[in-house]
């Protein structure tokens, strides 16, 4: 089956949110806030311009609550009088010409009275920099297993390293936008976004509104990679403020520079390792901190944190773990949601370390992971029993094969012993992510799905889940044809739109086709013994059914679903053991890599992606997610970088914010090793984050191995080759 | 905004002797973030793209002419430049990509004036001069006398560059080093043009100084036959041929060292040829 | 009242740009501060073509202009007078069959640009004596698919060749 959308956005026919028809709408556009911190003290219009051709909003225009409402409610729709970061929202402003807009924006200025601000959230906070709590800590959370302090005084070798990774942008190709307007007294807002229901609740929040005179639609989205999980609430709101008191539609579409500066960003972080290894090789203690700079408000830092935590010990048995970690609040505009949430940051370290470990005791470090890989009985640093039946070490061993590990090894040794400036390496990673909201998460979602059986008997799947790249559509239209044996033309996909479709989850943390897509199986069997078929009966059988069903009610039959977790399932937030997710997907990485004496650029030659799954449910499209979840992981390795100052973003353009080109990164060599996941849609788990885990250590493993130095910290950009070469930092 | 469109040379020097117009040619640099260059959308412009007699390459026995709007597509798929000037093709095909080398003129990477310019240093490393009209006269400068300072130029209100010829010569050893962030797409962090035949080198550096300049310490050290033991024997005379400083895309520090090996290697590799 | 990203708020007197679109000869008045995607997107209502960055860098905007691909976002309209210009609306579905089974799009963004790039090197396969494929796609920055999608399917269609 191809992807259901895929002509029409190999045809440009596709319509995104900056594509809708113009007539009528009006061009908005935010001020926003100069200083990283301080009390506002004016909002000054020029004199240059005619305001009152222009719709202006603030924060006394907001009907209900002034917040962007996620975790915690600290983060304001439109600063008040206070800022906390540079690009902070203070105010709105439309105008049909989006020229006028544009020059307007220009002769607004606030006046802030600044407060000092923090950007360095590794450094302790003096008094008058503390903005939460007691210390800035906008969350803690602690994972403890055995006894580390006895097992690391007992150890044959104590190992400690220090790993540092910076913020990423998304660079989704399509920037934020959304539209609203107000149709028959319910406020329409149709946009970029990944969670219809989260701007859903905010809006009922903030705008004080109930949720049926409120209907989010979700336009096909370009790209979101986490980046349009909860900013877009924001451009919403605004857009529905602009909208409510023009009287008219408003469309908010981001240019590039606005979107690199003000939108989220991955979490910068520093990891602390100290770990305990017996005499035999074996982890005996592992003490780990995480630290992660949150940015200016809560936003999504505690479950990304958690997940990063969760991750931090990688995919290894270990009977005394300790994992302290901490999200702290700095002035940079808020770090949010980014494929991986926390994992990749927290996998960076252990796997960089896990080399670092291995050539301080003198063991190759594909031997130090197989005496240490997870094997079926033994558990996770929240203790979670592994029982899936994957051999970890099998599929290490299956990458270094097809990545020839050995004897690039040797052909590397020849080539730097004799070459002028360049030097090869080869390095791996050993990884897992886990799929689905942590621990109880899934459970407090309650995911509800729909499917309805139309009078022509196709079957629309109602679902709020929805495609930004990832293949939500195709999925969704295989499962079911599979379920009901019926052909991709029988099945509609219906647009995520709150007003039509049950809350089915956000899409987001690799959850849709494992989680969701069940659902969707559960509804097919739901529909069909609503209609007394049995479960062998597939096809024309099936839609006869459907359409007779129709005659006879005059409605679609509706199939429901709701989320049940797997039996045996354990969680305790409290004390942060049990089983963490239900499932995991397991993977080695290879990474070959050339670096140049000369220039000090390191470069990606070779890469091998092998990987469990569970079942591949279309081999073209989960391919697609790895080859491009490692493409983003190699920027993130190499030569992504926000050059921060002041809490601004200086190099909010993609000629100076560095993502890989096609002739930047070799082919990714992709493997599956299909190990069915019993409670996932024939057996799939979730894939689309777990890609961006691997690639960074293993590719600082190989420059590592490359030029006989140690980086700690990425992007590994020439610059920062240079000071580690010469510096050796 | 008023935009003049020309369609002859001699009309396109009257515009520029009556009005200050911004000559346009591919529009790459002037285009980039346009929606945001408000300021440029209060000024009036003069169209070159419309000139058909600017667009030519043309031999004769001891130059080649480059017409001023000549494109880098146009010299990289001319097999005859690129025979005779490899290091055109080579620069050109490291600028942007194809996009931009079909739009993107050599005549408006010299009158752009950035330090970062590629098409300008290999130009300059052929000894290239830079033919320039006005209503009343013209005049031939050669490039690496263009320049005053940053984005200051040997061009007046009323002038337009009109052609780029380049000396036909044959050389010994030619190469075009360009570092970027990345393979396609980037703007040079340090770059180097060197050539040589019997005479002696010629070396033009880019990225490390106001403007894309020769380097004539470093000459004379290779000119002179030194042995050159490592990279760092270069560092002196990088330092007395130019001043690279820290910005957005790298670091003075690495700069120097940069160039210090690129040309070290290049220098070596090309000895021995 | 009309929306509008097009019509100039000061006195820009509209310029007259007689060009061929996709075949079709048209003559359009456009505000002179007006770039090739402005025009096509916002003016003629031809979305096809995205605005990625505005700067040249990212290819999403890629259109033909007589016969070889350029960033319309760094095109002034008036300069296409009496040109010849192509857009993804030209493309026809049977010559995307290879992209669409390899997996070149994913969330679409890139795509169009993408599509016009590889539809002119499928036309050109003489550029591939001289380029690599995948130095002749790398003015189109793509973030889902890692590019293995996109270059697979090129070659694919280079093999089935242009119709």
């Amino acid at each position: 089956m191809d992807r259901i959308e895929g002509l029409a956005k190999l045809t440009g026919a596709e319509r995104y949110v900056d594509d809708l028809p113009l007539d009528g709408t009006l061009w908005g556009m935010t001020v926003r806030s100069p200083v990283p911190r301080g009390r506002i003290t004016g909002v000054h219009f020029g004199s240059g311009v005619d305001w009152n051709e222009f719709v202006v909003v603030d924060h006394h225009d907001i009907p209900g609550d002034n917040t962007v409402l996620l975790i915690e409610t600290d983060q304001p729709l439109l600063a008040g009088d206070y800022v906390r970061h540079v690009e902070e929202p203070v105010a709105l402003i439309a105008h049909r010409s989006r020229e006028m807009v544009r020059r307007a924006i220009r002769e607004i200025e606030v006046t802030v009275d600044p407060d000092p601000p923090i950007f360095d959230f590794t450094a302790e906070p003096t008094d008058d920099q503390i903005q939460h709590g007691s210390d800035n800590a906008l969350k803690r959370i602690d994972v403890i297993k055995g006894d580390v302090d006895a097992a690391l005084a007992g150890a044959a070798h104590v190992v400690e390293g220090e790993y540092r990774t910076g913020s990423q942008e998304h660079v989704y190709l399509e920037n934020q936008g959304m539209i609203a307007w107000e149709e028959d007294g319910v406020l329409m807002i149709k946009g970029s976004l990944q969670c219809p229901f989260y701007v859903l609740k905010a809006a009922v929040r903030a705008l004080a509104r109930e949720s049926d005179r409120v209907r989010i639609v979700q336009a096909p989205t370009g790209g979101g990679f986490g980046g349009k999980e909860e900013y877009p609430s924001m451009i919403a709101l605004h857009a529905a403020l602009l909208a409510l008191k023009a009287e008219q539609p408003v469309r908010i579409i981001y240019d590039r520079g606005e979107d690199m500066r003000a939108t989220t960003k991955r979490h910068p972080s520093l990891v602390r390792h100290r770990t305990g290894v017996d005499s035999d090789g074996r982890l005996v203690a592992q003490d780990i901190d995480v630290a992660l700079d949150g940015g200016a408000y809560v936003t999504l830092s505690p479950v990304v944190l958690s997940r990063g935590v969760i991750h931090a010990a990688g995919p290894y048995a270990c009977a005394n773990v300790r994992i302290r970690g901490r999200a702290m609040l700095t002035n940079s505009p808020p770090h949010g949601a980014f494929r991986g949430f926390g994992a990749p940051q927290t996998h960076f370290a252990n796997e960089r370390h896990m080399d670092v470990v291995a050539a301080t005791i003198g063991i190759d470090p594909d031997e130090f992971r197989r005496r240490n890989l997870i094997v079926d009985g033994q558990t996770t640093a929240t203790g979670q029993t592994i029982t899936d039946g994957t051999d970890r070490v099998a599929l290490l061993d299956h990458a270094l094969e097809l990545s020839s590990y050995r004897e690039r090894q040797s052909e590397h040794q020849a080539l730097n012993a004799s070459h002028p400036y360049l030097r090869r390496g080869i390095g791996m990673a050993a990884f897992h992510h886990g799929a689905g909201f942590t621990g109880s998460g899934e459970v407090m979602l309650a995911s509800e799905l729909e499917l309805a059986g139309l009078a022509d008997g196709r079957i629309e799947v109602l679902s709020a889940n929805i495609e930004m790249g990832q293949g939500t559509l195709t999925v969704f239209t295989k499962l079911v044809c599979d379920r009901l044996g019926l052909a991709p033309e029988q099945v509609v996909i219906a647009d995520a739109d709150t007003g039509r479709v049950p809350d089915s989850g956000p899409t987001v943390a690799s959850r849709t086709t494992m989680v969701v897509g069940r659902l969707v199986e559960r509804a097919c069997d739901d529909l069909r013994r609503q209609l007394g078929l049995d479960d062998s009966d597939s096809g024309d059988r099936v839609t006869r059914a459907i359409i007779d069903w129709h005659i006879e009610h005059n409605k679609p039959l509706v199939g429901h679903a709701k989320y049940k977790p797997p039996p045996g399932i354990e969680w305790d937030e409290a004390t942060y053991t049990g089983d963490a997710y239900a499932t995991y997907g397991w993977a080695t990485y290879v990474a070959e890599v050339e670096v140049d004496l000369r220039t000090y650029t390191a470069r990606v030659t070779d890469f091998v992606a092998v990987q469990d799954v569970g079942t591949v449910l279309h081999e073209t499209l989960a391919r697609g997610q790895i080859q491009g979840g490692v493409v983003q992981a190699i920027g993130w390795a190499l030569t992504e970088e926000c050059a921060w100052n002041n809490g601004v973003m200086q190099n909010n353009q993609l000629t100076n914010y560095i993502i890989p080109t096609s002739d930047d990164v070799p082919p990714i060599r992709v493997s599956f090793v299909e190990n069915p996941f019993a409670h996932g849609p024939r057996g799939a788990k979730g894939l689309g984050e777990l890609p961006m885990d691997g690639p960074a250590p293993a590719i600082a493993n190989a420059v590592a191995r490359a030029i006989d130095a140690d980086p700690h910290e990425i992007p590994l950009t020439p610059e920062h080759l240079m000071d580690l070469l010469s510096n050796g930092r | 905004m008023t935009v003049f469109m020309p369609t002859t040379l001699a009309e396109a020097l009257e515009v520029r002797r009556d009005h200050d117009a911004i000559p346009m040619a591919g529009g790459t640099d002037l285009l980039v973030h346009w929606p945001e260059q408000l300021k440029l959308h209060d000024r009036d412009y003069l169209d070159l793209w419309g000139i058909d007699e600017l667009r030519h390459i043309e031999w004769s026995d001891d130059t080649l002419e480059l017409g001023a709007l000549t494109t880098y597509w146009d010299v990289i798929t001319d097999a005859k430049v690129g025979a005779a000037y490899p290091l055109l093709v080579d620069a050109a095909r490291q600028i942007g990509a194809v996009q931009i080398q079909a739009r993107g003129t050599w005549a408006g990477n010299i009158a752009n004036g950035s330090p970062a310019a590629d098409g300008v240093s290999v130009l300059m490393v052929y000894g290239a001069s830079v033919v320039i009209a006005s209503h009343d006269k013209h005049r031939q400068v050669p490039l690496e006398r263009f320049y005053y300072g940053y984005k200051e130029m040997d061009l007046a209100p009323d002038e337009l560059i009109v052609a780029i010829r380049i000396p036909n010569r044959t050389y010994r050893h030619e190469r075009f080093i360009k570092v970027g962030s990345r393979r396609a797409q980037a703007i040079a962090k340090v770059g180097a043009a060197i050539v040589s035949n019997g005479s002696g080198w010629r070396v033009v550096a880019s990225s490390v100084a106001p403007t894309i300049r020769r380097c004539p310490t470093i000459e004379a050290q290779i000119s002179d036959g030194e042995l050159l033991g490592s990279p760092d024997d270069l560092l002196p005379a990088i330092r007395a041929d130019v001043s690279p400083i820290d910005d957005l895309r790298s670091t003075a520090a690495y700069r120097e060292r940069v160039m210090s090996r690129i040309l070290y290697y290049a220098i070596k590799e090309m000895s021995y040829q | 009242m009309g929306a509008d990203a097009t019509t100039p708020p000061m006195n820009r007197p509209p310029i007259k740009v007689p060009f061929t679109l996709n075949g079709m000869e048209i003559t359009v008045s456009i505000d002179p501060a007006e770039r090739l995607l402005d025009t096509l997107r916002y003016r003629l209502g031809m979305t096809g073509s995205k605005e990625g960055c505005g700067e040249g860098e990212c290819g999403a905007c890629t259109v033909h202009v007589d016969d070889i691909p350029v960033n319309s976002c760094l095109i002034p309209t008036y300069q296409v007078r009496n040109a010849e210009v192509r857009t993804i609306e030209s493309i026809d579905p049977s010559d995307v069959g290879a992209l669409l089974a390899s997996g070149a799009t994913q969330c679409g963004a890139c795509t169009p640009g993408v599509v016009m790039t590889a539809m002119w090197v499928r036309e050109h396969p003489e550029l591939l004596v001289t380029h690599t494929l995948r130095e002749l796609m790398a003015g189109n920055l793509c973030r889902c698919t890692g590019y293995d999608g996109i270059i697979d399917g090129v070659r694919q269609s280079l093999k089935e060749g242009p119709q």
